[in-house]
């Protein structure tokens, strides 16, 4: 079993920033620099690298940038940012497999002043591999940005729940508010009220500018070595308590609408209960959870399958900061995607790190455990991270 | 300067070729009657038959008393598709001065036939051909053109008039060939797998994969049956009608080939599979989930139809 086998022994990052002035594998250099000298290893020592299937950064050419030698692992994750934390579950699968001793997962991108995700791309449908297929029952008919395939599921949650967009809008309340007070965080300083996002404009409704995340360039990486030895290394490590991929049945890429009631994240679910069977933990245990906020209903959905709270109770649990730093469970306390940046929930894990660690600047108090989650609507990952 | 910009317009009143069109008319007009040659057989039985068949004519007169329809007066003396030489009416020469100046459409617009008697079996009969009046040009929804207008009279052995008609047709110049409409931007993927559902759009029809051996529906359709694993794949027509499950107003940003706001919706079958497609003829603010919806077909280009959904009830 998986379980606490191995830790994150250092996280780094680049500045973030939506015109980078740098090149996507400049970033990715920087932030691996960074998370090294975070764990106090040499690029020598690394020998397995993780990224995400649509980073633009191959592994060896990281390697051949940074320093790094011979490598006896690499791989890719898939499925945009549900890739997240499968990088960290692959990686720790291959330290406890004895596959590498140290691996590095990295993130690094342009996504602002390069290629925007949320702009339409009239390729998408255009190609007959599987995934152009699946787009082209949706592209045709100009339903092709992430927010409106979003919207389709939260048009439906709203139907069949009675939620409105004032409870989204307290998700992106939330996410603003702790996004003011880190300094990292582009919206830094600039915190929003429910009404500023009820006057905010339409995207696709039921989504407002407000309840789509920003769009960001840097770069974040981490350091996974095994938690034995992460202990004699620099700066304390969070163990790596469960991580678990998961897509559902009848999966698509965020257009699952030909399954079940429209109304959930059955992929997320695969994802929960494989971490609490893991960990052995339960939501009772988690103080503190980096739910992945790239569209703010999913933030509520996400909430009932990892069992938080009960189906179509999650605008409830939001009431009265209820996911704020002071609330029943604070949700990215560095601001999420919404506040701090949009670097594919790879940001979040390092905020997840440096909530075991203590050292966060929106610090909840007494953290020992960590839920993270990756990319929603799409197949996705998980972790739980615990102090050592 | 292009080499045709001295070029006279046929077309305008007034300029040279325009008068020659006109004067050639006059001549030919001019000419009267003219005699073509006498029919290659004479009224018979078995053309009567043919005709009174393909007409689904029943009236048993004809063929009792020896007499043709006469409606069947053009048959009598009409040419055969290869022409003889020699043949050769007043009407020819102002045809082909207008295709010679572009204007090579043409389309029948009148025709009246008046019959003084009976055409008998037996009698061989001769055409006659009077050029009466090119008029134009005339602007019409086909393209510019001449009406040409002439008569043929049908003459027994005897001289005696059998038959007239008055014949109208427009020639005109065709417009120059439509340009191809934009290619819509939005196009999807087609493989083996997926072809026989845009096939049907193009023909208006709704098809929805099913297994042809255990029958399961299924959309988006794939290539093996995950029910039974067959690979032998059928559909059905779906009935065309629907209901929104969920959708989505498009605002922002903007998408190649559609205007802002649209609707995309999720729609839920009767026979039990749900659909993407737009919503059509209907504001954003009107679609709410449960509308009852029905397909209607949208041809985006020259190729492309999408299925989109309207309003079952206005």
């Amino acid at each position: 079993m998986l379980r606490a086998r191995a830790a994150i022994a250092g996280i780094g990052a680049t500045d973030f920033s939506k015109d980078s002035g740098r090149s996507e594998l400049r970033l990715a250099a920087e932030a691996v620099f960074a998370a090294l000298d975070d764990a106090g290893l040499a690029p020598s020592e690394v020998d397995g690298m993780v990224t995400y299937t649509q980073d633009a950064n191959q592994e060896i050419a990281v390697a051949r940038e940074v320093g790094i030698g011979e490598l006896s692992f690499f791989s890719r994750v898939e499925y945009g940012g549900g890739a997240a934390c499968g990088t960290v579950a692959h990686a720790a699968m291959a330290v406890a497999t004895g596959m590498a001793d140290t691996v590095v997962c990295y993130r690094a991108f342009n996504e602002r002043s390069g290629r925007r995700f949320g702009q339409p791309d009239a390729r998408l449908g255009g190609q007959p591999s599987s995934q152009g297929l699946e787009m082209s029952w949706h592209v045709p008919y100009g339903l092709m940005t992430p927010a409106a395939w979003v919207a389709m599921f939260a048009q439906r949650y709203m139907h069949v729940y009675g939620a409105t967009s004032e409870d989204f809008g307290r998700v992106a309340v939330a996410m603003r508010r702790h996004a003011a007070t880190n300094p990292a965080a582009w919206f830094h300083g600039r915190p929003i009220t429910l009404a500023e996002h009820q006057a905010s404009r339409w995207i696709a409704e039921p989504l407002r500018l407000l309840d789509c995340c920003q769009e960001s360039d840097g770069a974040v990486a981490l350091v996974v070595t095994s938690a034995e030895r992460a202990r004699d290394l620099r700066r304390s490590a969070a163990v790596i308590t469960a991580a678990a991929q998961g897509a559902g049945a009848g999966q698509m890429m965020m257009t699952s609408y030909y399954r079940d009631d429209m109304a959930g994240l059955p992929e997320m679910s695969v994802v929960g209960r494989r971490l609490w069977e893991m960990s052995g933990l339960t939501p009772a245990d988690i103080q503190t959870a980096i739910l992945y906020d790239h569209f703010t209903p999913f933030v509520l959905t996400q909430l009932e399958e990892l069992g938080f709270c009960g189906r179509g109770e999650a605008a409830g649990y939001l009431q009265d900061g209820g996911i704020e730093l002071d609330g029943r469970l604070p949700v990215n306390p560095h601001g999420g995607q919404l506040g701090e940046a949009y670097i594919h929930g790879m940001n979040g894990i390092a905020e997840a790190v440096r909530q075991i660690r203590g050292t966060s600047v929106n610090q909840v108090v007494g953290v020992a455990n960590v839920l993270v989650t990756a990319g929603t609507g799409v197949p996705t990952s998980g972790l739980i991270l615990s102090a050592p | 300067m292009s080499p045709d910009t001295d070029r006279a317009d046929p077309g305008k009143p007034g300029t040279s070729t325009d008068r020659d069109l006109h004067e050639l008319a006059v001549k030919q007009a001019a000419l009267g009657q003219v005699r073509g040659a006498a029919a290659v057989d004479p009224v018979n039985v078995p053309m009567i038959r043919h005709w009174l068949d393909a007409m689904g004519d029943t009236n048993p007169v004809y063929l009792d008393q020896g007499i043709a329809p006469p409606a069947m007066a053009q048959v009598w003396t009409m040419q055969g598709v290869r022409r003889a030489a020699g043949q050769h009416s007043p009407v020819d020469d102002v045809m082909s001065a207008l295709d010679a100046v572009g204007f090579t459409g043409v389309v029948a617009t009148n025709c009246e036939q008046v019959y003084h008697r009976y055409a008998r079996l037996g009698e061989r009969l001769t055409s006659a051909i009077r050029f009466d009046d090119l008029a134009g040009p005339k602007r019409t929804a086909l393209g510019e053109g001449y009406f040409a207008t002439w008569t043929i009279t049908w003459h027994a052995e005897s001289g005696e008039a059998v038959a007239e008609m008055m014949f109208r047709v427009l020639k005109f110049r065709p417009p120059p060939r439509a340009v191809p409409r934009e290619p819509y931007p939005l196009r999807p993927a087609v493989n083996r797998d997926t072809a026989f559902f845009w096939d049907g759009v193009r023909q208006g029809e709704l098809r929805v994969q099913s297994c042809a051996d255990c029958g399961e529906l299924r959309h988006p359709p794939g290539p093996i049956c995950p029910h039974c694993r067959s690979a032998n794949r059928a559909y059905r027509i779906a009935g065309g009608e629907g209901t929104v499950y969920s959708y989505v107003v498009h605002h922002h940003p903007p998408v190649p080939g559609r205007e802002p706001p649209f609707v995309v919706a999720v729609v839920a079958l009767p026979e039990g599979v749900r659909i993407v497609g737009g919503i059509v003829d209907c504001p954003p603010e009107a679609v709410g989930i449960g509308m009852a919806v029905v397909v209607t077909y949208r041809q985006m280009d020259d190729e492309l139809v999408l299925p989109m959904w309207a309003p079952r009830e206005p």
